[in-house]
């Protein structure tokens, strides 16, 4: 299996509704093995309708849709929805049917032998953490919980790639449903299944989602990894859809050294002189100098304490400078070092890029903007032109 | 014989004549449901085409309706000018009515059924026949067997009228019984055999309901 051809293909499709306005307008779209696909929007967006017309539950009204490199209208509607897992919002277990019956629905339809049969019912009601005896329970002997549970085991049953979830944990209490996101995620990446999931909650998009999906009034209006999506919101829609508190918050996760820090640094050369080391001080009004070398490597620091008192001993710039420096690379995510920088006492940190060469620092004032954003919720984006601060 | 009460009358009638009484009985019975068991190979299926065409229903039902307004003797005579006088005849009117109970039961089972409990059949893959046997069928079933339970109580007191178009079964007896003097006895003879009759069928297909039901656990 070629990891490069796509598992979903959409090309042009559009669907409408007779006498209606264009439920879907000219969709493209490409799903690979492996992905978990998040569509989301507000409803009426067209999410569910894209989702039905890969298991031909809808027939597009133009444009072409293909399944592992084949068109869908290629296949028999009744043998493909056998191959693609199918869990809907109000899980739809069979009532009288033993939970035992549900889980090897589609089995049963391919007619496996019974043997795999009861193998595969006991493997799936492990992976999901359930008991055994459950297998002989009906579904209204379950909790919603566990009754969700089992309707994504079901969508497992027969090894189908292609799971389709159509806002799957939509009615279950919060708690619940996030036992079952974890649950679905691990499942998804231990069996490398493929999820097409509809939802129109942006936090479980962003914590499932390889790929988010956003539509709107029938259109994609941006499909991108969900880090992607919080650093490059193509549109005002998208941006209102992941919401002005969760971009914020975002910045911090997503945002790089390089983005809040300030360029050119007060730095002086290896073979300047200690004089011209303390005018250049005097001068920009600073009590450390970064000391690099004729490439702009990052060789050092010169703190005015050690200037003071090591003047007359030392030479050279380099008798004196210190070299235990903290330092971080331009793609460093200011995330991952905000709490080192502004718990250690320094007051600024030197980016560098990963030739070692200086590109500018980072301060504590351009992190107070970043945290102050982040708690009142700043509208206008000032983090990544940042002026100002101490050195 | 002037001298007994009536109950006493209606036991020695039963005593004297008890293998023709239950011939009777038997015929009144099979007259009854071989008239519900056609009702129900056409009725069922309707049920379930209208259930599926919605638009076809309202047409269906009311037609069913109207069938049903007419009284029993009146569609009796109508089908005898056709049919004739015999079996046939009461068959056909048994037949008739049940269709009403039974096609309308038969819709609302299957308009009953959570509409996404058809949807996931139909999205894991059922083809429309697994669908109807595997799904609609089983979950509508009860509701179905109200409805010929129902047909056939009916169907027991117009195969009692039948007797007047010469069909035989225990209206026979009843009418012996009006056309004799003092023949209480002998239209207890026929008539109580008849409600215990309706009483009886529809007790045991109740049970039955209850025992060809899927279960579906505690609610």
């Amino acid at each position: 299996m070629g990891q490069v051809s796509p598992i979903l293909e959409f090309k042009n499709v559009s669907k409408i509704y007779h006498g209606k306005q264009a439920a879907i307008q000219n969709i493209n779209l490409t799903i690979d093995q492996g992905d978990f696909v998040c569509l989301i929007g507000t409803s009426g967006s067209g999410k569910t309708t894209t989702m039905r017309m890969i298991n031909r539950m809808l027939e597009p009204t133009s444009g072409e849709i293909f399944f592992k490199g084949q068109n869908l209208k290629k296949y028999d509607p009744v043998k493909l929805r056998r191959k693609i897992g199918y869990v809907i919002q109000n899980i739809g277990l069979i009532p009288h049917m033993t939970i035992y019956e549900n889980i090897t629905l589609v089995p049963r339809l391919l007619k496996w032998p019974a043997e795999k049969k009861r193998q595969q019912a006991h493997e799936l009601i492990k992976l999901v953490e359930l008991p055994v005896e459950f297998l002989e329970r009906y579904p209204g002997e379950l909790s919603g919980g566990q009754q969700q549970r089992i309707g994504v085991i079901r969508a497992l049953a027969a090894e189908q790639d292609l799971i389709l979830m159509d806002e799957p944990f939509g009615a279950l209490d919060p708690i619940t449903r996030e036992s079952l996101q974890d649950l679905v995620k691990q499942l998804q990446e231990k069996l490398g299944k493929t999820v097409i999931f509809v939802t129109h909650d942006m936090d479980e998009a962003l914590k499932l989602a390889t790929k988010i999906v956003v539509m709107d009034q029938g259109k994609i209006m941006q499909a991108a990894s969900p880090t992607e999506l919080l650093r490059h919101p193509a549109n005002q829609f998208v941006k209102k859809i992941i919401g002005e508190e969760r971009l914020l918050q975002a910045k911090a996760d997503i945002t790089t050294a390089r983005q809040i820090m300030l360029p050119d640094p007060v730095a002086i050369t290896l073979d300047q002189s200690l004089k011209q080391a303390v005018e250049l001080m005097r001068k920009r009004r600073v009590d450390t100098l970064l000391v690099i070398d004729n490439r702009r490597h990052l060789r050092g620091y010169l703190d005015l304490a050690d200037l003071d008192s090591k003047y007359n001993r030392a030479k050279s710039l380099a008798d004196l400078i210190s070299t235990d420096l903290f330092t971080v690379y331009t793609d460093t995510l200011i995330r991952n070092s905000v709490d080192r920088i502004l718990k250690e006492d320094v007051k600024y940190v030197p980016v560098v890029d990963h030739q070692g060469k200086l590109q500018g620092i980072v301060t504590r004032s351009s992190l107070i903007d970043l945290v102050y954003d982040i708690i009142w919720g700043n509208k206008e984006e000032q983090v990544s032109d940042n002026k100002g601060g101490e050195q | 014989m002037a001298k007994m009460n009536l109950w006493d009358q209606f036991w020695y009638y039963l005593s004297h004549n008890g293998s023709y009484v239950l011939a009777q009985f038997l015929r009144h019975f099979l007259i009854s449901v071989y008239g519900v068991l056609f009702a129900a190979v056409i009725g069922i299926p309707i049920g379930i085409l209208i259930a599926r065409h919605r638009r076809l229903s309202g047409v269906v039902i009311s037609f069913a309706n109207v069938i049903q307004t007419i009284p029993s003797l009146a569609l009796l005579s109508m089908i005898m000018l056709v049919l004739g006088l015999g079996v046939n005849t009461v068959i056909t009117t048994v037949f008739l009515y049940s269709l009403l109970p039974i096609i309308k039961n038969t819709y609302a089972g299957m308009q009953g059924i959570d509409p996404t409990i058809l949807d996931t059949g139909k999205g894991m893959g059922m083809t429309r026949f697994q669908i109807l046997y595997l799904i609609e069928l089983p979950l509508s079933l009860s509701v179905i067997m109200g409805g010929i339970r129902n047909a056939l109580v009916i169907a027991i007191g117009i195969t009692a009228i039948g007797s007047f178009v010469g069909a035989g079964g225990l209206g026979d007896i009843i009418i012996r019984g009006t056309n004799a003097t003092n023949g209480g006895a002998i239209i207890l003879a026929g008539a109580l055999p008849t409600a215990l009759m309706a009483i009886i069928s529809d007790f045991m297909l109740g049970l039955l309901q209850k025992i060809i039901t899927p279960k579906q656990g505690l609610n």
